[in-house]
């Protein structure tokens, strides 16, 4: 296998975190390299049309997909090699096996961050393989990047954020959204995003969850009831509705693997979505100049993982030697702090610094 | 079914059409667009079907991460189509099962 | 309620965003740090331009002008086609987009920096000024 090795910061994943880790570094002066699987980087911020929260250093205001399209050309313009259609299957210290296309080689660089996001969970239930049933990232990306419906009769599974925004862009698109189902008696998302959905005639059922998916090689119709408060069926409540979509947004789960394998520590953090690896407030892993930033580090939004990434790319360049000052450190903490904060950002501060004190924990064990 | 128009995104840029060979039958796909999109623009949703109960699936996660959507193309099975671009003459066909490598028999 | 058209502005969570404060020209919003605080308006301050309209995120900021003659004009956020042109006669709906009856577009615009958001105002009895946010997209039966 071909093997290169480079004086510099190897960055997994284009998305949020990774442009941003990529970006960041390289304007440090790190030689950077960052490899994502797609033909094009951008991540999830692509389909992302929505303006973004925040505040104007953390680009509020700003549609997503500009965002992606602003910090590809920062990064061309600050010297960041791009390795497209890239799929890194091992990490091993500080090598990356990777293939691209049909070409298998292996990538020793000084330092690693990995920003590789999150996978959108499933959902069981008769019928949850029918075609027609399918993430609700999986439509936006769709709907917003491919310029196709996935379907014209759609029922979202889940009030959270994604599942509000993308019920949403499912109706400027052209679908017709017959109902948000949540399982919760209330939503998770905020209540800006249901009020846009309520505003468009679309009804939104909290207590509710959906008991099967039916129909001849695709979804045709779908039955959905309200549950008590231990969340069994309340017999009677079930109601059919015709529709040839179901979406569901009901969570997501950190894409560690490339950590598990090099050997990360990790601890279970069900409000982050599950596993996450071990980070210091600099996103540094157990092992040393290895970094995770965003989703991988605990599903948010991408306005945190924007900040994430670049306190791993200022913590990178500073390990292998470039100058960072340490002025630009405080005031990347102090942005990302400030998204963690009201009822929705304190639970996830606390999660955040309960992670990091287990990772000093560990440094002083071994 | 395409969005020809957008209120954020604005209409539809121009493309070049592509023939892709779906089943036998030939659609016009958008050069470079996943194989998957080509298809939902066409309302076509079935990729496969399942090795022991022949079971239909299509596209679940739309990143390449979950293998619902793979189906065979031009001759080679288990191809993830959503995240496949398309190229002029390709042929896609529906897989059963695990599909048939060219030199099987 | 002032009868000049001002922003009303229905942000009811501590959520961290702050763009209608850095829009307003008049500073007549004040969100402070953190930015999770609600956002507060001074309404003596309010010229009634819209430009917290089209920037706020969640699409959150209405404009209520209550005239003379009973009669009232709500602006509201609108990213669905088809647009609304003025003069089309559409149907007020509330915040849970159940009918108010007939309303006349009166206007329909971009501000600067909108990226795609459009505002558009309606004019509507007075008495449903506190209770119209929108219009019923054309395209929806429901």
């Amino acid at each position: 296998m071909a093997q290169r090795s480079l004086k510099g910061i190897a960055v997994v994943g284009g998305g949020p975190a990774g442009l941003m880790a990529a970006l960041t570094a390289a304007r440090h002066g790190a030689a950077v390299v960052l490899v994502d699987e797609n033909a094009e980087p951008g991540g999830q911020l692509r389909k992302q049309i929505h303006k973004f929260f925040g505040s104007k250093a953390h680009r509020a205001g700003v549609r997503g997909y500009r965002i992606a399209q602003e910090l590809i050309s920062d990064c061309t313009a600050a010297g960041v090699e791009l390795l497209g259609q890239s799929v890194v299957f091992s990490l091993r210290e500080c090598t990356l096996d990777l293939l691209q296309k049909d070409d298998a080689f292996n990538l020793k660089a000084d330092a690693i961050i990995l920003a590789t996001g999150a996978s959108e969970n499933a959902l069981a239930f008769p019928g949850c393989t029918l075609p027609g049933v399918m993430g609700a990232g999986a439509a936006q990306t769709f709907v917003n990047l491919h310029r196709v419906l996935p379907g014209r009769r759609v029922l979202m599974v889940g009030g959270g954020n994604v599942g509000l925004i993308v019920a949403y862009q499912l109706l400027q698109a052209g679908a017709e959204v017959v109902g948000v189902v949540e399982a919760l008696p209330y939503l998770s998302g905020y209540q800006v995003h249901a009020a846009k959905i309520k505003r468009a005639g679309v009804p939104i059922w909290t207590s509710h969850t959906v008991l099967e998916a039916r129909g001849d090689q695709e979804v045709q119709e779908v039955t959905i009831a309200a549950i008590d408060d231990h969340f069994h069926p309340l017999p009677g409540s079930e109601r059919t509705l015709a529709v040839d979509t179901v979406c569901l947004a009901v969570g997501l789960t950190p894409l560690a693997e490339l950590a598990w394998q090099a050997g990360c520590r990790f601890c279970y953090q069900g409000a982050l979505g599950g596993y996450v690896p071990l980070h210091s407030d600099n996103m540094e892993t157990t092992l040393p100049h290895v970094y995770v930033a965003g989703d991988i580090a605990g599903v948010e939004e991408a306005s945190t993982a924007l900040e994430e990434g670049a306190i791993a790319g200022l913590a990178a360049a500073a390990a292998i030697g470039c100058p960072v000052p340490i002025a630009e450190f405080d005031a990347a903490q102090e942005r990302l702090v400030s998204l963690r904060k009201g009822p929705f950002g304190d639970i996830r501060q606390l999660v955040k610094s309960e992670i990091v004190k287990r990772w000093a924990d560990c440094r002083v064990v071994e | 079914m395409r969005i020809t128009n957008h209120p954020l995104l604005g209409p539809q840029p121009p493309v070049n059409l592509v023939p892709l060979e779906v089943d036998g039958q030939v659609i016009w796909a958008k050069e470079g667009e996943p194989i998957a999109a080509a298809l939902l623009a066409y309302g076509i949703r079935l990729c496969r079907t399942t090795k022991r109960r022949g079971e239909p699936r299509g596209v679940f996660c739309g990143i390449g991460h979950c293998t619902d959507c793979v189906m065979t193309v031009d001759g080679i099975p288990n191809v993830r189509t959503c995240v496949t671009p398309v190229r002029a003459g390709m042929k896609v066909t529906t897989q059963r099962g695990l599909g048939q490598w060219p030199n099987d028999h | 309620m002032s009868r000049r058209r001002i922003a009303v502005i229905e942000c009811p969570e501590e959520i961290p965003c702050n763009p209608c404060e850095t829009a307003c020209p008049q500073d007549a919003i004040k969100v402070g740090q953190p930015i999770t605080h609600r956002p507060h308006l001074d309404a003596q301050r309010c010229m009634g331009c819209g430009l917290c309209v089209a920037a706020c995120p969640g699409l959150a900021i209405f404009m209520v002008d209550i005239k003379d003659n009973d009669q009232a004009e709500v602006t509201f956020p609108y990213e669905f086609l088809p647009l609304p042109e003025p003069g089309d006669t559409v149907t007020a709906v509330n915040r849970e987009g159940i009918s108010l009856g007939t309303a006349q577009v009166k206007a329909r615009w971009q501000p600067k920096g909108a990226d795609g958001t459009y505002l558009v105002t309606i004019a509507l009895p007075a008495a449903l000024a506190a209770e119209a946010r929108g219009i019923r997209r054309p395209s929806c039966d429901n």
